[in-house]
């Protein structure tokens, strides 16, 4: 089989901010420039479709695709509803999602496709589509994220996002939608003072971002459950969009990066960041953890042992 | 005016799966049933909230989920139809909600006063969360009463289940000043799961009962444990343990809602109801009620 064609990446927030305030704070206006970038550069590439990885999508069982071939609605945030309301209608590539279906399946997962008038698109989901292919210029596939799912689930997840591009023969632009240290402000604030919520995020922000920049994305993979305890609120079981990144586009570290914008979206470290590959590799580290070709489920290490 | 008072307080679980499996009109897919034990106690409960007078239902959900302080549905009506976004195969469903915004507005200004981070939901295309529509529908599926949805604020996340217990017991205590001034008669809603690991397959047949059981057997035990203290009426020693025992079987409890409700009814000391107990995709789930009223309380099961 021909290798997957992935033009490049794409790290950015779900918060709504960028699409729904954009002039409230300097910040949020840069991160909004970022992804207005990133859609020119989509619309520059010939990409055949945007996979959109969000972490704002939560799924228990297995991994769920969307496939409604218009989905659409008027979405509102949980928390952010008085910035006001998303309406959306977003063109998806139903063909690809069925083709991804039977790939994940075929690695392990339990896959479905989901096509439902109405169904909850979230925040990050249409915050990236809106403000990265406003027009639908090319259709799109947004996978969910399976809130039981850890490392090795995840990468076999974004293998299999390969192996369907492979099939399908598509060039892809994948687009992981994710806060990087996502402690917000517990209060309402005044936009104009938004900041990081501590320096400590904020270290570990530049930290991840100076990788981004050299294009280690199998290196920050590798850092994903270091990452996870240390800037990340703990509401799932571990920091997975570096996972999925890496899987999705190759688990290597010859990517050219560029980080577009670093802001605080009401406290927590809002990041447009692309990734394309490229040749010559850089990092300094090698790990001894497996690399994981095939999902074999729970191992049932919690009834072995029971009386 | 006379004081108001919470006349019942209720654990309603809301697996999407209860109300699938009831057909209701509203809901798109159609069933074969499934899931009866939990049913036939809901029914059951329906019926006695029908036997009491009250003006409306206040619920704290863990599926509106806010990490900037509380928030309170604070629009008349809502009409639109709810899809899970877990489980949208089973779930879409039609609602037409009213909202009692007085009462809402109170509780909000009662809870800013005891130092909570609050906010009104005044948006009107804002789409009302399944848990809130899964519990309401099943203890009252006329819909005739208004209600109050009240956010789940995140603590147990960015802090503790510790901190969680503090802070939804804090609010508690502002909704019930709140109930008491506005003189109306409330009933409180709790709506969750206790144990809460789900299977992550489903069954072609999700109503398959064959397939249904508990996630593992030490879900099981800290959830009977829990039923036996709400038998014993020792509310008070079950909310101290209840950061353990959400930790344990990452109980849906760690969106606060039971501390919220009992520290509200202020920790009863007397049995709760028991409606009924059973697994939905290997989460725990009971429906129970409290009644303050020592005349019309029961020992259902
Ligand atoms: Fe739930």
């Amino acid at each position: 089989m021909e290798d997957a064609e992935v033009l490049f990446g794409i790290y950015c927030p779900p918060h709504p901010q960028p699409l729904l305030s954009p002039d409230a704070n300097h910040g949020y206006s840069k991160l909004r420039a970022a992804f207005e970038t990133c859609r020119e550069r989509i619309e520059q590439s010939d990409a055949d479709l945007l996979i959109v990885y969000s972490t704002t999508w939560p799924s228990i069982i297995g991994h769920q695709i969307q496939a409604h071939p218009e989905p659409e609605w008027v979405h509102v945030d949980d928390d952010f509803h008085y910035l006001g309301s998303m309406p959306y209608k977003f063109k998806m590539d139903v063909d690809f999602a069925e083709c991804l279906v039977d790939s994940a399946k075929s690695r392990g997962l339990h896959s479905r496709t989901i096509a439902y008038d109405g169904f909850p698109i979230d925040t990050g989901s249409v915050v990236a589509l809106k403000l990265l292919n406003p027009d639908n210029r090319i259709p799109a596939c947004i996978v969910s994220s399976n809130m039981y799912a850890n490392r090795s689930e995840t990468i076999v997840l974004g293998k299999s996002i390969r192996d369907a591009l492979s099939k399908q023969k598509k060039k892809a632009v994948v687009v992981v939608v994710s806060s990087l240290s996502n402690r917000m402000f517990t209060e309402h604030i005044d936009p104009t003072e938004d900041r990081i919520h501590s320096p400590k995020d904020d270290e570990w922000n530049r930290k991840i971002l100076e990788f981004f920049a050299d294009g280690r994305l199998e290196d920050l993979s590798q850092l994903s459950r270091e990452i996870h305890g240390q800037i990340r609120v703990q509401k799932v079981v571990a920091y997975k969009p570096a996972w999925w990144m890496a899987a999705t586009m190759g688990q290597h570290n010859n990517y050219d990066g560029e980080v577009l914008a670093y802001e605080a979206l009401h406290g927590s470290g809002g990041a447009v960041v692309t990734l394309t590959p490229s040749t010559g590799s850089v990092g300094d580290k090698e790990f001894d953890e497996d690399d994981v070709e095939y999902y074999h489920g729970d191992r049932d290490v919690l009834t072995k042992g029971m009386l | 005016m006379p004081k108001g008072e919470i006349v019942l307080g209720c654990l309603a679980p809301h697996p999407p799966h209860v109300v699938y499996a009831e057909n209701p009109e509203q809901n798109e897919p159609v069933s074969e049933g499934g899931w009866e034990t939990l049913r036939w106690g809901y029914n059951r409960l329906a019926r006695k909230l029908k036997s009491i007078d009250y003006d409306a239902l206040v619920i704290f959900t863990p599926h509106w989920q806010t990490y900037i302080g509380t928030h309170f549905l604070g629009l008349p009506e809502f009409k639109s139809k709810s899809v899970d976004p877990v489980f949208p195969n089973i779930f879409r469903y039609n609602y037409d909600i009213k909202v009692d915004v007085d009462l809402a507005e109170k509780m909000r200004e009662k809870a800013s006063e005891h130092g909570i981070i609050t906010k009104m939901m005044r948006n009107q295309d804002f789409r009302v969360d399944y848990g809130t529509i899964t519990s309401c529908h099943m203890l009252n599926p006329d819909w005739d009463k208004p209600i109050v949805t009240i956010s789940s604020n995140r603590n147990a996340h960015y802090y503790s289940a510790e901190v969680m217990n503090e802070q939804a017991a804090a609010l508690g205590r502002a909704c019930a000043e709140a109930i008491e001034e506005s003189g109306k008669k409330v009933v409180m809603i709790s709506s969750h799961s206790l144990s809460h690991r789900h299977f992550v397959t489903e069954s072609p047949l999700p109503e398959d009962m064959s397939k249904e059981h508990i996630y593992n057997h030490s879900q099981y035990v800290w959830d009977m444990k829990l039923v036996d203290l709400m038998r014993e009426g020792k509310m008070r020693e079950l909310i101290d343990i209840l950061p353990e025992f959400t930790e344990q079987t990452i109980a849906e409890t760690e969106a606060g809602g039971l501390t919220w409700m009992m520290a509200a009814m202020g920790f009863p000391d007397y049995s709760a109801e028991i409606y009924g107990y059973q697994s939905v995709i290997g989460t725990g789930n009971l429906v129970a009620a409290w009644d303050p009223n020592s005349v019309t309380r029961e020992i259902v099961l």
